[in-house]
């Protein structure tokens, strides 16, 4: 593959670049550790020029000239709207209800967009430890939306989830809208899961559904991949492949190195 | 004029970190105080309770290194990279080699704030409907004493030690930070000790020209350490970028015991203190750290004599 050969692209650039594609339209997003800030530094120069990029390390309005490193890096500063305490940004910016989406990683996910990133086992016993909640646990709560950014697999989309560590649509949308109401969150919930293989949104019931599929990606794939059984539309669109554009952003300006893409 | 507070870091650490003390070592992703993890490593302090929102790979190489029963976090990953091997195995282990106390990040912040402004808890509107109350039992539900609805609580956290790096700061320990802040400055408001440790020392009259840049008062500093690049393989604002490659090279060497003994006995205990861990370094190494220029415009204080 060249550098700019856009007739070939991987799994990991079509899911980067269907992930920032949701993003147009979008004002003010928390970006979460790991794929979500390459999708998101992608929407920035392409769909949604104007999206206010928010770091859980204390900035609002984030220019990153290259592609952090980590959450954390200087990059995020320079240029940047704000750069604030840690608790201004977690107490006033998103628990204060400024934050139009967080977009978040996962190591497992259920049907209803539960998410775990704590421990894969028993809690005091684990068979993987994994990073924890960080900020998510409180994006899910409090942004208005969560988008949800994921490589598929049997052992990641489960039946059952080892630890719930950030909140989707609990055990169903009737249960997750009547305990958001009566606890006051501000956040609706999980809206979009976007894969390697296709893109997911949720129906009425709160559970995931298949809207669309990857170029490449088959519909026996993405089922075999899931440990229920997912429910797909009755008219699974095709997403469109990315442009030229978009990978030559992601090949020559975001991820040269591979780190995200590799 | 205020007594100067200058101690090399060797004595600030003998002097001020004592066996199992409760110590933060804060500043996230930014400003990571490695020369003061690994002198307490040297020093071989024993039976810590080491508290930070990302443990970063200070915490993995203290652990690793045996400081420490216990860790109080909400983050527990190499950013950008992976997992923290040396705390993992330990948490993997079983039984567990390492007693562990987790809450998020807002959780943690929440904590060092109440600490610091002597409450008895700080509430959030996070883990609802989460396991990590289950877990953890220290977070709590409570009631609104005004009748509108629950909250979480999270209790006070006051380390006996905050310790946090910083660009500069007065002999007396006025403290300057631009770039993330983090949260040092509530970290080291709740602390009983507080060692700042800064690439440069200045004039009182450079911080009395900039007070809003001050995080922390030398009022509540017990040492000042002048410790350039005393914050690699992580970052200062403005002066060096964090060394990515470290990061990825601690991956496959914190997989391995041996691996990990070996470059703990190479890079900390058989350096004499940070000045020769970056004599060792390189200064070519070092040059590929520095960023290019990008000053903040001054702001006009006035004069009102």
């Amino acid at each position: 593959m060249t550098a700019t050969d856009p007739s070939t692209f991987s799994k990991s650039e079509m899911m980067i670049v269907a992930a920032a594609r949701e993003l147009a339209g979008q004002r003010v997003c928390f970006v979460g550790v790991g794929l979500p800030n390459i999708a998101v530094n992608l929407a920035q120069r392409t769909v949604a020029p104007d999206l206010e990029l928010v770091y859980e390390a204390g900035v609002f309005g984030a220019r990153p000239a290259r592609l952090p490193l980590s959450i954390g890096d200087p990059t995020i500063v320079t240029g940047a709207t704000a750069a604030t305490s840690m608790f201004e940004l977690f107490a006033f910016y998103l628990q204060g209800g400024l934050i139009d989406v967080g977009f978040l990683g996962a190591a497992q996910i259920d049907r209803f967009g539960n998410i775990n990133t704590t421990v894969i086992g028993d809690y005091d016993q684990p068979t993987t430890r994994l990073p924890g909640s960080g900020g998510a646990c409180e994006i899910a709560i409090n942004a208005r939306q969560v988008f949800v950014i994921m490589r598929q697999s049997a052992r990641s989309f489960v039946e059952e989830i080892d630890f719930r560590t950030s909140p989707g649509n609990l055990g169903g949308a009737e249960q997750s809208e009547r305990i958001r109401r009566e606890q006051g969150w501000l956040g609706r919930g999980p809206s979009v899961v976007v894969t390697d293989l296709g893109i997911y949104h949720f129906d009425e019931t709160g559970e995931m559904r298949l809207d669309f599929l990857h170029p490449g990606a088959t519909l026996d794939e993405a089922r075999a991949t899931i440990g229920w059984e997912v429910k797909v539309s009755s008219a699974v669109g095709r997403t469109p492949q990315p442009t030229d554009a978009e990978l030559r952003l992601i090949r020559e300006e975001l991820d040269p190195g591979g780190a995200y893409t590799g | 004029m205020s007594t100067s507070k200058l101690a090399s870091m060797a004595d600030a650490v003998r002097d001020i970190v004592r066996d199992g003390d409760t110590v933060a070592i804060e500043g996230f992703t930014h400003l990571i105080s490695f020369a003061a993890g690994h002198e307490i490593i040297r020093q071989g302090k024993r039976d810590l309770t080491l508290a930070r929102m990302t443990p970063d790979l200070i915490y993995d190489q203290m652990i690793a290194a045996g400081v420490a029963r216990k860790l109080v976090f909400s983050w527990l990953g190499n950013p950008g990279v992976g997992g923290l091997n040396a705390i993992r195995r330990r948490i993997e282990a079983k039984p567990a080699q390492l007693e562990i106390e987790e809450y998020s990040h807002f959780g943690m912040v929440a904590r060092y704030t109440a600490g610091a402004a002597r409450l008895p808890f700080f509430p959030l509107r996070s883990y609802f409907e989460t396991d990590l109350p289950k877990a953890n039992p220290l977070i709590r539900e409570i009631e609104s004493p005004y009748g509108d609805g629950t909250v979480y609580a999270v209790p006070p956290l006051r380390p006996d030690v905050t310790i946090i790096h910083a660009q500069r700061a007065s002999a007396a320990g006025d403290t300057q930070v631009w770039g993330l802040l983090g949260c040092q400055k509530e970290a080291a408001f709740a602390a009983e000790r507080v060692i700042v440790v800064v690439e440069e020392v200045v004039d009182e009259a450079v911080i009395r020209a900039d007070p809003n840049r001050t995080i922390i008062p030398g009022l509540i500093v017990d040492a000042v350490v002048h410790e350039p690049l005393g914050a690699h393989p992580s970052y200062v604002q403005g002066a060096y970028d964090r060394d990515n490659r470290f990061y990825l090279d601690w991956d496959p060497i914190s997989r391995d015991e041996d691996a990990t003994r070996v470059w703990l006995r190479d890079w900390v205990y058989g350096v004499s203190g940070r000045a020769e861990y970056i004599a060792k370094l390189g200064p070519d190494r070092v040059a590929t750290l520095t960023p290019g220029p990008a000053p903040s415009g001054s702001v006009d204080y006035g004069d009102y004599r």
